[in-house]
């Protein structure tokens, strides 16, 4: 493990080079290149409708690029998906909520990926829901049924499954909205640690106060990826007067106010 | 009324039957098919396939109807029009405008129509009566060893397939995300789907196949918040429904398949008033 960590440090965990999607002839993004490194907190920022979703969904193949190329981990995004090296928490779970599972099978289910092909659990799977049980806060809820959960609970789990499939790239579709600052705390907190463990994570947000907090490197997207770098280097007020079309968020206190 | 006063009578009322060589075939295959329905059922439920269940087993009729007429079993004809709905019902939603639940609609009465010009046209020994209603107690041989192969096949694919059915069911998108081929798993449960409404016509016919496959998952689910458990009580609801519904059409000489369905509603109907958490007199509460 230490070994394959020190391995990793420099390697390149995503890799997009000139991404175009489309739905049906409307384009979502446009020539969007990326390069995400091990070890490593990115924070997709944009305005509803700039195409995070879109990205994200790209990464994971679940929408065709018209163009360009994805690679994680240096391996085709199917492969990537097949290794297990990639997990995803969208941003609407988009599950039927009275579905009968309680916390502990949805989190199991973040495991299936590395059981065999029956799915039955071993003590390592075992561990493995424990331990990302307990780092979302949610071991006292495990036999709950999932419906019983509050919003916020219910990301956590979500969260919780994604981690519990220990992916070395993490993609977290607007993982703080509609949560308390407690468990936005903890979220933060989460994150970081996962860093340490050196795993990569993409969050998208339109907060500019997460990326300030936690996040190495930014990307600024409307359409296409309008800035990408250093946190300190990116987060200008011209940039972040194009990525939001004209209304300037302040970049210290993340309030929008009116570029006059 | 000696019928009725032997009823009344516990033993003898389950005993007596089984002395006649069709009833104990009935029994046996009612149950093994009441079995593999309520597993299915679960899943049918869960996804919302409610209507694809409809479809599909008034679909399969003109495929019944070609066997036979064809000499060949009947299973396979009926799983290629059951399957073959399935894929039209696809084809014809990507290509137009209209609802889903509308080409559903429309694909399955197409099918079935096509199924009753067929009988009344191809000449054979086909019984409509049977088709449309059932007839476990008037099964035949070689139905029965068909419907106890098909009854094999989607028990041991719902087996092995178990756990990636019902991440499918909750969580499409988490299942492709890790690598799972959902496609493959969509038309999986869809030929299960076929080949357990062909199962479930021989004891309660096309018409009353659905219930088979939606009734017992949907009591079951009234009853637990656990998959596992859920499975098993719609297993046990419908293999009970399915030896109380043939006893009782024994025993009242009424409608075999009406009687099985029925027992499935009022078990439906009990869980309904009286599950302890789900139910609407919610008994839990008032102790
Ligand atoms: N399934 C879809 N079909 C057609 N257009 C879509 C679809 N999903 C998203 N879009 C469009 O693509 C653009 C980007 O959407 P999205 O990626 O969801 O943005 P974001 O996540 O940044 O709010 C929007 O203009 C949206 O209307
Ligand atoms: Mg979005």
């Amino acid at each position: 493990m230490e070994h394959r960590t020190k391995e990793n440090i420099e390697t390149t965990r995503i890799q997009a080079d000139q991404v175009c999607v489309d739905y049906n002839g409307t384009v979502a993004l446009y020539d969007a290149s990326l390069k995400l490194q091990s070890s490593c907190i990115c924070g997709l920022v944009g305005m509803n409708g700039a195409g995070k979703t879109t990205l994200f969904k790209a990464l994971m193949g679940f929408v065709r690029p018209s163009r360009g190329r994805i690679l994680i981990n240096g391996s085709s995004v199917s492969n990537a998906q097949k290794d297990q090296s990639v997990a995803y928490v969208p941003q609407n779970e988009g599950v039927d909520c009275s579905f009968p599972v309680s916390v502990w099978d949805v989190v199991m289910m973040g495991r299936y990926g590395s059981m065999n092909f029956l799915r039955v659990p071993r003590e390592s799977d075992k561990k493995a829901v424990i331990d990302s049980l307990e780092r979302v806060e949610l071991s006292h809820l495990k036999h709950s049924p999932i419906g019983e959960l509050s919003g916020g609970q219910r990301k956590r789990a979500f969260l919780a499954r994604a981690i519990a499939q220990r992916a070395s790239v993490l993609l977290l579709d607007e993982p703080f909205t509609g949560v308390d600052i407690r468990t936005e705390k903890l979220m933060a907190e989460l994150f970081l640690q996962l860093k340490q463990d050196g795993r990569s994570i993409l969050i998208s947000t339109h907060d500019l106060s997460h990326v300030r907090d936690f996040c190495d490197v930014v990307v600024l997207i409307n359409k296409t990826v309008l800035a990408y770098g250093n946190t300190s280097e990116v987060f200008t007020t011209e940039n972040l007067s194009m990525t939001f079309g004209g209304m300037t968020p302040e970049p210290m206190s993340g309030a929008i106010s009116f570029n006059e | 009324m000696p019928d009725f006063i032997l009823a009344l009578k516990p033993i003898p009322f389950l005993i007596e039957p089984l002395s006649h060589d069709f009833m104990r075939r009935a029994l046996m295959i009612s149950t093994l098919v009441g079995a593999v329905c309520g597993l299915l059922s679960c899943y049918m439920t869960l996804k919302g396939w409610a209507l694809m269940g409809d479809a599909v087993s008034h679909a399969v009729m003109p495929g019944v109807v070609v066997a036979y007429a064809l000499g060949l079993p009947f299973s396979i004809g009926a799983f290629v029009f059951g399957v073959g709905s399935v894929a039209l019902i696809g084809f014809v939603k990507q290509k137009s405008r209209v609802k889903e639940d509308t080409v559903i609609g429309l694909v399955f009465t197409g099918f079935f129509a096509l199924g009753l010009v067929l009988v009344s046209k191809i000449k054979s020994n086909i019984d409509l009566m049977h088709i449309l209603f059932g007839s476990p107690l008037g099964i035949s041989n070689s139905d029965v060893n068909q419907t106890i192969v098909i009854c094999f096949i989607v028990v041991i694919i719902l087996t092995i397939f178990r756990r990636d059915l019902m991440l499918y069911c909750f969580d499409a998108t988490h299942a492709r995300s890790i690598g799972i081929n959902t496609g493959i798993l969509h038309y999986l449960l869809l030929s299960v789907l076929s080949l357990a409404a062909v199962a479930g016509l021989q004891t309660v016919g096309i018409i009353l196949v659905v219930a088979m496959l939606i009734t017992p998952g949907a009591t079951a689910y009234l009853l637990t918040d656990r998959f596992d458990r859920m499975t098993l009580y719609a297993i046990i609801s419908s293999i009970l429904s399915s030896l109380l519904g043939v006893y009782i059409s024994y025993w009242s000489d009424i409608e075999t398949g009406g009687s099985i369905v029925l027992v499935q509603t009022v078990l439906f109907l009990l869980a309904f008033l009286f599950a302890p958490r789900y139910g609407i007199l919610k008994l839990n509460k008032l102790n």
